[in-house]
């Protein structure tokens, strides 16, 4: 049997590897035509080659995988005729093939409005390789991009402008608001929001009239007679099915577009199928990969005489979008009528949830997320197997918090016949079976399953499923620490602590195998500067601190180092600030306040560290501690020394605080601040552990994050006096250093503690295992040996030869070190 | 995949530090030259290793500022910047396919003096 396939894009690569699956060895004789000149890539991914990908990455499949499946792939040629009755294609380069089936898989092009201008310089698609290619080389001339459309695609478009250096990027759409198709009005607005918030300018309602320019962009002219002015535009305002040679040879298309096919995905001429984005199916094209994939498993298995039917696909998608998560599953617009819907909306946080349930309060329709997408998979099994809802639908959205819900049990609970990866239809009960037979790492689930391999949204429900699995044989999950130790960071905790083990070979000697590797090091020496605060740089335990603790400071673009000296509650004198400037300006560093009431020096080269260092401990500064994993800053508001709200002295008891645990070592850094009153200046609530000044006392609230997923701290215990709130502090410190996976921030610790809050109020409050008084007396202990780890440095010869870029040229600077000006200042130099 | 074989007869070794300059289970810069060689001591399995200093991910000095360490036992560095780790012995990228080696170089020890193999011309 010949099978001929036009176009060689992601369904056509699919296609071949299922039919090769299925047919018999050596029944087959395939022959591709693809227009492009590589054979097919990852479009799905396209954006990541601006982010380092190459062309190669890219690929399904490389040139040889066709090779060694007997495929005749013909590349940058393009069939321009199809000669049905003697069932023949003929090619731009002149060859001519007879088929038994022909598979269509030209899948779409961007489809380009009819605005006047649109073939100036400096106006591009997105959509292919080339594309992006030629968007590179321009984006350097270019400050203001412009992208029309604000569907996915725009969106994502506009992302890559932002990534190419444009950090003026224009989104123009023409509806009323962000992606129209996927979510509903409030979900856009948060979205807007969130979006514009990230430095992108979005435009609602406007129609583009013109572009404008000599043979160059230079700006956009809109209906309403504005104008834009615009360096480089992209145009995204949808795509357009290639049903060109389809048509021609007389096969029936949609009058808007699109291969009429049957659920079989037959054109209307039998031996010829049409599959993906060039295939109209029921009125629908479906712009997704996923459906995609799922007609050329049908038209695979028809061809071969199974019976198999396409009638139309899920069109849930979970998306990222410039930082911002975007899900909308089942149906996310059901009217008022006939359900019932659910929203949550945090304006402080930027999330929109909406979850729309049937009028008898039983089953999920269909949702809208925005902003935080975390229960997407959850939700869409829920739909999708109709699951029967618990009393309290809202639980949904909000049962994550707290810790009572075990992650895993959710997953474990749908039927087997659950689809977990859409991309690569692979249902739950596949998933178990291949945990049951010995596959019980991610890699090996991918390999034998192919789930998760493709858009990788399921991936944390099949981490989930393992697990859940591997429970549920009575297997012990261990959360290892690498190949080179065995243990989680808590038993190893405990097993360093009992032996009191003092050096990372002693660890390896004794619980170990093999050398240590980047991850291990760290780990294990983190450990022992929580248990025994010993100078972390004495011989043997150098070399495994992670690079920035080995030379105390953060190293940075082109390998020079900051310099941060510890200001503690932000409090500083006059004096001070005067030697700060005069290290400054003596060793040539930028100097910047930083967000945690203190001052960075920037652009230090390494063998100047010991120097700078001496000069401000002379002067009476401390390390700052900001390399480390360890406790950071305590912010303060000025409180009721100055404030006329003022509760407390606030900046005297952030001191007391600061000073008591600087130094301390973590899994992760730690992070506190003290306000004077509720209006809370010193943003507390978003600390590892944050106090606020109550008529009373201190209200102490713990588990609060910035950075990438913030979170607001929890009450811990209220109107505390000094003392009492200082060994509480121990206590929960203490506890989430003894306990914590490493790298996990107070928050995310908070979040998998089981029994959450109130778990841990009952250690910490009440005692509950007895160990309070331990966990006091263990901070004291490590409060007590506190001592500036810089100025040990400064005092120690041998340790300050350390500080040298050449060791045959000490002093020597790294000549490849470049600076460049900027306003007063410098920059370090951009990377190449 | 291009191999090239080293000529023995046009190496040229030159004499870098003493051993105790090398911190055990770390690395050190050595100038050579207008070019920078990160040169490592894995104490505990005795051996030396010496590679480019320039991390090819970001074109930056700094590998010899990274951390050592073994991969199922073979031996590795991870670059401080983004800890993209390379193989010690052949100077392959181990955790990424896509990125680029590094060139390494041979070193021998006499007494407590180490030489590091550069190819002369
Ligand atoms: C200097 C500073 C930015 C500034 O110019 O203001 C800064 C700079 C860096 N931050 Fe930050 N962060 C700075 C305040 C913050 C804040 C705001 C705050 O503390 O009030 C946050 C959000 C609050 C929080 O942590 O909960 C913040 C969240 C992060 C994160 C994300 C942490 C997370 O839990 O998601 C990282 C990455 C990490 O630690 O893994 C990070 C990592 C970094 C690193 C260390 C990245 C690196 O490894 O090179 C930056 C290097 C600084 C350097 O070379 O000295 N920085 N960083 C601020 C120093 C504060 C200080 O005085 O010590
Ligand atoms: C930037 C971007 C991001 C995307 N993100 C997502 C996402 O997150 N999730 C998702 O599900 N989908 C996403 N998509 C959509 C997804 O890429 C498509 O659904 C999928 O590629 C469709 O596959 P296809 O094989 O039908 O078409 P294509 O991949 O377009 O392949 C068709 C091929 O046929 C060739 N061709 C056309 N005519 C001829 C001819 N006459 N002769 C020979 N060859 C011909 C074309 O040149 C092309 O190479 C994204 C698309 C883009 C552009
Ligand atoms: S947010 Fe923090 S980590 Fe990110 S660039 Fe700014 S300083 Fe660096
Ligand atoms: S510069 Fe070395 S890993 Fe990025």
């Amino acid at each position: 049997m010949k099978i001929v396939i036009i176009g060689n894009g992601m369904v056509s690569y699919k296609f071949c590897e299922k039919i090769i699956a299925k047919a018999p060895a050596g029944t087959l004789e395939i022959v591709i035509f693809g227009e492009e000149p590589r054979p097919a890539y990852d479009r799905v991914h396209l954006s990541e080659f601006f982010s380092g990908k190459t062309a190669d990455d890219l690929l399904m499949a490389p040139a040889s995988w066709y090779t060694d499946n007997h495929i005749r792939l013909h590349l940058g040629d393009p069939v321009q005729q199809i000669d049905r009755v003697h069932k023949t294609v003929h090619s731009y380069k002149d060859i001519t093939e007879t088929y038994d089936y022909l598979i269509i898989a030209t899948g779409s092009s961007a489809f380009v409005p009819p605005i006047p201008g649109v073939d100036k310089k400096g106006v591009f698609i997105y959509r292919t390789i080339e594309d992006l290619e030629l968007m590179r080389d321009y984006a350097p001339k270019a400050t203001r991009g412009v992208v029309i459309g604000g569907g996915l695609l725009g969106l994502e478009a506009a992302k890559a402008l932002l990534d190419l250096g444009l950090s003026d990027t224009h989104v123009i759409e023409f509806a009323p608001r962000l992606m129209p198709r996927q979510i509903d009005d409030n979900g856009s607005r948060m979205l807007q929001h969130k979006l514009e918030s990230l430095g992108l300018h979005i435009h609602t309602n406007k129609n583009t009239a013109a572009i404008l320019g000599e043979d160059t962009i230079s700006a956009l002219q809109f209906a309403d007679d504005s104008i834009l002015e615009a360096d480089m535009l992209v145009i995204s305002a949808g795509i357009k099915p290639r049903d060109e040679l389809a048509r021609l040879s007389g096969l029936e298309t949609g009058h808007r577009g699109g291969i009429l096919v049957n659920e079989q995905l037959q054109t209307t001429d039998p031996s010829i199928y049409a599959i993906g984005e060039c295939a109209l199916y029921n009125g629908m094209i479906y712009g997704l990969v996923a459906p995609g994939y799922e007609m050329a498993e049908v038209a695979a298995s028809h061809i071969l005489g199974d019976q198999k039917a396409f009638t139309g696909f899920d069109m849930s998608t979970k998306l990222k979008l410039i930082g911002v998560d975007v899900a909308s599953f089942g149906d996310p617009f059901a009217p008022a009528d006939t359900c019932r819907s659910i929203v949550f909306e945090d304006t402080m946080k930027g999330t929109y949830q909406r979850i729309n349930i049937s009028g008898d309060g039983k089953l999920l329709l269909g949702g809208i997320l925005i902003g935080d997408a975390d229960a997407y998979n959850m939700l869409l099994q829920t739909t999708k197997n109709k699951i029967i809802l618990p009393p309290n639908p809202e639980d949904l959205l909000l049962g994550a918090r707290g810790g009572n819900t075990e992650t895993g049990a959710g997953v474990m609970g749908l039927p087997d016949d659950a689809l977990i990866c859409s991309c690569e239809s692979v249902s739950k009960g596949a998933i178990c079976t291949a945990v049951e037979a010995g596959n019980e790492t991610l890699g090996d689930i991918k390999k034998c399953t192919k789930a998760g391999t493709c858009c990788g949204g399921c991936v944390p429900m099949v981490k989930d499923l393992i697990s859940g699995t591997m429970k549920a044989q009575g297997k012990y999950i261990r959360n290892v620490i690498c190949e080179h130790f065995t243990y989680s960071r808590q038993e190893l905790f405990d097993l360093i602590h009992i032996k009191e083990i003092r050096s990372f070979d002693d660890a390896l000697d004794h619980y170990g195998q093999g050398d240590g590797c980047e991850i291990c090091k760290p780990v294990v020496a983190s450990i022992m500067a929580s248990l025994w605060n010993d100078m972390i740089l004495e011989k043997g335990n150098d070399t495994v601190q992670d690079s920035n603790d080995r030379y105390l400071a953060n190293i940075q673009k082109g390998g020079t180092y900051s310099v941060v000296p510890r200001i503690p509650g932000g409090e500083i004198t006059p004096e001070k600030l005067l030697v700060i400037a005069q290290v400054g300006l003596k060793y040539n560093l930028y100097t910047k306040i930083t967000g945690g009431q203190r001052i960075d020096l920037f652009g230090a080269h390494l063998s100047d560290l010991p120097a700078i260092w001496e000069e401000l401990i002379n002067a009476g500064f401390e390390s700052g501690h900001a390399y480390g994993k360890a406790l950071r800053t305590v912010k303060s508001c000025v409180g009721s020394t100055w404030c006329r709200f003022g509760l407390h002295d606030s900046v005297s008891f952030a001191i007391r605080i600061e000073e008591r645990y600087r130094g301390l070592r973590a899994p992760h850094k730690i992070k506190s601040a003290v306000s004077g009153c509720i209006r809370e200046c010193a943003e507390a609530q978003s600390k590892d552990f944050g106090i606020i000044a109550t008529e009373k006392g201190w209200n102490l609230y713990v588990g609060g994050n910035g950075g990438s997923k913030p979170q607001h701290a929890i009450l811990l215990a209220s109107d505390l006096d000094s003392d009492t709130c200082i060994s509480y502090i121990d206590r929960f410190l203490m506890f989430y250093i003894k306990t914590a996976d490493p790298l996990t921030r107070t928050a995310t610790w908070l979040n998998k503690l089981d029994g959450g809050i109130t778990y841990l109020r009952n250690v910490i409050v009440n005692d509950s295992l007895g160990i309070a008084e331990q966990l006091e007396a263990e901070m004291q202990a490590l409060v007590d040996k506190y001592k500036c780890e810089w100025k040990e440095v400064v005092e120690n010869p041998e340790l300050r030869k350390r500080f040298n870029h050449f060791v045959n040229a000490p002093g020597a600077k790294d000549p490849t070190v470049k600076f460049n000006p900027l306003r007063e200042q410098k920059q370090a130099a951009e990377w190449k | 995949m291009e191999i090239t074989t080293s000529k023995p007869s046009t190496m040229n070794w030159f004499y870098a530090c003493k051993v105790t300059d090398v911190p055990a289970n770390g690395g050190v810069c050595v100038k050579y030259g207008e070019e920078q060689i990160a040169l490592f001591r894995f104490a505990r399995r005795d051996s030396w290793y010496a590679t480019q200093n320039l991390c090819p991910h970001k074109q930056q000095m700094a590998l010899s500022r990274g951390m050592t360490g073994t991969q199922e036992g073979e031996p590795k560095i991870a670059c401080p910047f983004h800890k993209k780790t390379f193989s010690l012995s052949d100077g392959r990228c181990l955790s990424d396919e896509t990125e680029c080696g590094i060139t390494t170089y041979p070193v021998r020890i006499e007494e407590d003096h180490v030489y590091i193999g550069v190819h002369a011309g």
